[in-house]
């Protein structure tokens, strides 16, 4: 079921915590909220489920208008950031709550919690209680908690925020996997790029109530929209400059800029992501001259921190492990490095020219 | 939970230990100096003058005695009664005013804790001002329905219900506090509805605070002496509880009477005692299984 998200405005008090959002989720879709903390994702997040009333605007499911509808009516299934499983309940009757506010029969309740239970891997832990278990199994009763009711959707908020890495590395894989198995329209919230990136279909980026960008993950990754996204999905070097006449001028580096072609010179501010930097013993074209400080393996690349005089900063760049060793990298090493690529974005304030 | 409490015991057996001796001993001689005079003395006596008859004179003087018979009657009606408004009205307030943010809601919790404040006798001659039947500010109302209040029972109920409010919302706000509100909404989004959230998943919640409070509220209903007596107007098996009844007893000179009735209010208190031990020890009990999660 797509869900469609009009023109929503919410306050609390003086602060505003969404406006003027508008957002379409495409149906059996995994989409992301994206943002920092108060950028208005779980707001919108709950809003969409009913739990929260916005103060303008309207929610569809597909072309069902639900603004007014009770969290209660919506058949939605809700999975709380703290799980929020009835403590005095076990496991069994956890899963089975929904149908048994629906006066379910026995047998079916029975069957319908057994299968669920099977599911999420749970499979001969429904007699015990939501505080025996450890925090994954808990968030995977709560999961099955929500889909026992057969929601026309899933909404979690920040479903792994509480969990250590590799229980939430797990879980996102075997999420993801039990989306392409259900087909349920999929809505989650989260703060975490890297999780983001890797469940969604459509990732939202959110900041100050309002949304950034939507797109792919590699739409969004690859063209950020705005420098907010372009900062908040993972490290950048940022560069001040100015742009003129089509060129974008940053200390020795000078590169072509179509999109400003105004005589009039503006600030503007480059970014580059440490993957986009290249380090190299002899200079080439626009190199900067850098010391390396640090050099740290993390994962499938080396992260080296070069100190620019020239600048007053530190570059991270990221390394293969291969050029690494070809280049026989060590700390202190005088290299030179040079961007490959460059974003370079306009402060907007600036436009009063 | 319990291994806490195992090692705050021994650190603050520890602490106690590096005082002198007879600053120790000095402590905790006054400590059963106060217990023995103020509690276990007059609690004991108060068995061995009901007792002084015998057995069979005590139970003479609760059962064979027509008016003490009725003010056992009526005590029996007016504090299940009271208990009982009070613990519906107290659920309701607690849960308003927590689950809630509304002007006046502050206003509100401290209004729950006057009758704490306000002497009994006092509230007993505000009702007694307002509700009487030829002078009281509600008194055309009420005779024209005919209803009794004062010098009545169920001016004796309002009287008992306005000493004993505060112990359920007492009980019950900071529990439902820091329960939060997660699971109600995870309750509501799984499609109950408030009666069915109210049954399946608060009360199940707070049952043990609840139970707490319905005691201690029953423990203060039982002993409510000085609003009930401005209010009864003391008529002969009418407006007597036992509270009444021991006083009158005791007036009238007759001490082994006033002596048993006073043994069984004693009776009801330690019972009330135990249980709230017992309970006390179940709700560790539940919360250390919550508070691991």
């Amino acid at each position: 079921m797509s869900i469609s998200v009009q023109n929503l405005s919410k306050r609390f008090g003086d602060f505003v915590a969404l406006k003027n959002v508008n957002l379409e989720v495409p149906s059996d879709s995994l989409t992301a909220l994206l943002g920092p903390s108060g950028s208005g994702k779980t707001t919108l997040l709950r809003i969409i489920s009913g739990l929260e009333s916005a103060d303008e605007g309207s929610i569809l499911f597909k072309d069902e208008d639900v603004t007014t509808r009770s969290a209660r009516d919506r058949e939605v299934g809700f999975v709380f950031q703290h799980y929020a499983l009835f403590r005095h309940m076990t496991v069994f009757e956890n899963v089975a709550f929904g149908m048994r506010v629906r006066n379910a029969p026995n047998g079916e309740v029975r069957e319908r919690v057994n299968e669920l239970l099977h599911l999420v891997r749970l499979e001969g832990l429904g007699q015990r209680y939501p505080s025996e278990l450890s925090g994954g199994q808990r968030q995977r009763v709560a999961l099955a908690r929500a889909l026992a009711v057969k929601p026309r959707m899933l909404l979690l908020d920040e479903p792994f925020g509480a969990l250590d890495a590799k229980v939430r590395q797990e879980l996102r894989t075997w999420l993801r996997k039990l989306h392409e198995e259900m087909h349920v329209t999929t809505v989650f919230v989260t703060h975490d790029q890297e999780e983001a990136f890797e469940m969604a279909d459509q990732v939202v980026v959110m900041s100050q109530g309002h949304i950034e960008q939507t797109g792919t993950p590699q739409a969004v990754f690859d063209n950020p929209a705005t420098s907010f996204v372009m900062d908040f999905l993972g490290n950048v070097n940022v560069f001040h400059g100015r742009v003129q006449s089509g060129r974008v001028q940053m200390g020795p580096f000078s590169l072509q800029y179509d999109e400003y072609q105004n005589e009039e010179p503006r600030n503007a501010t480059a970014y580059v992501r440490p993957h986009e930097l290249d380090i190299d013993r002899s200079p080439s074209q626009a190199s900067l001259l850098g010391k390396i400080k640090q050099i740290n393996p993390a994962g499938s690349v080396l992260k080296v921190r070069v100190a620019v005089e020239e600048f007053g900063v530190e570059l991270n760049v990221d390394v293969t492990h291969y050029r690494a060793k070809q280049l026989e990298l060590k700390l202190n090493d005088i290299v030179y490095v040079h961007p490959r690529s460059v974003r370079v974005f306009m402060p907007e304030t600036d436009y009063v020219i | 939970m319990h291994v806490n409490s195992v090692r705050t015991q021994k650190t603050a057996g520890r602490m106690v230990a590096n005082e002198p001796l007879w600053f120790r001993i000095l402590l905790i001689s006054l400590c059963y100096l106060i217990a023995i005079v103020l509690i276990i003395v007059p609690l004991i006596y108060v068995f061995v003058q009901a007792f002084s008859e015998g057995i069979s004179g005590w139970w003479n003087n609760l059962f064979n005695d027509a008016e003490t018979r009725h003010s056992v009657f009526l005590t029996l009606i007016v504090v299940p009664l009271a208990v009982l408004v009070n613990t519906v009205c107290g659920v309701a307030a607690a849960w308003t005013l927590t689950k809630f943010k509304f002007p006046g809601r502050t206003l509100l919790m401290t209004a729950l804790d006057l009758p704490f404040a306000v002497s009994p006798v006092v509230a007993g001659l505000m009702f007694v001002l307002l509700y009487n039947l030829r002078t009281g500010y509600f008194a055309p109302l009420l005779n024209e329905i005919g209803f009794k209040i004062i010098f009545a029972w169920p001016g004796l109920v309002m009287a008992t219900m306005f000493v004993t409010i505060p112990f359920v919302a007492r009980e019950l706000i900071p529990l439902m506090q820091a329960l939060g509100d997660d699971e109600e909404l995870a309750a509501v989004s799984l499609g109950a509805s408030p009666w069915q959230i109210f049954w399946r998943v608060t009360l199940p919640n707070i049952k043990w605070g609840l139970l707490f409070g319905v005691i201690q509220c029953n423990a203060r209903a039982i002993g409510e002496f000085g609003a009930v007596y401005v209010v009864s107007g003391r008529i002969e098996r009418e407006t007597y509880t036992m509270a009444l009844r021991v006083e009158k007893l005791f007036q009238d000179y007759n001490n082994p009477g006033s002596y048993a009735v006073a043994s069984v209010l004693t009776l009801m208190a330690l019972s009330t005692l135990v249980l709230k031990i017992i309970l006390e020890r179940m709700v560790a009990a539940s919360m250390e299984q919550s508070s691991s999660e």
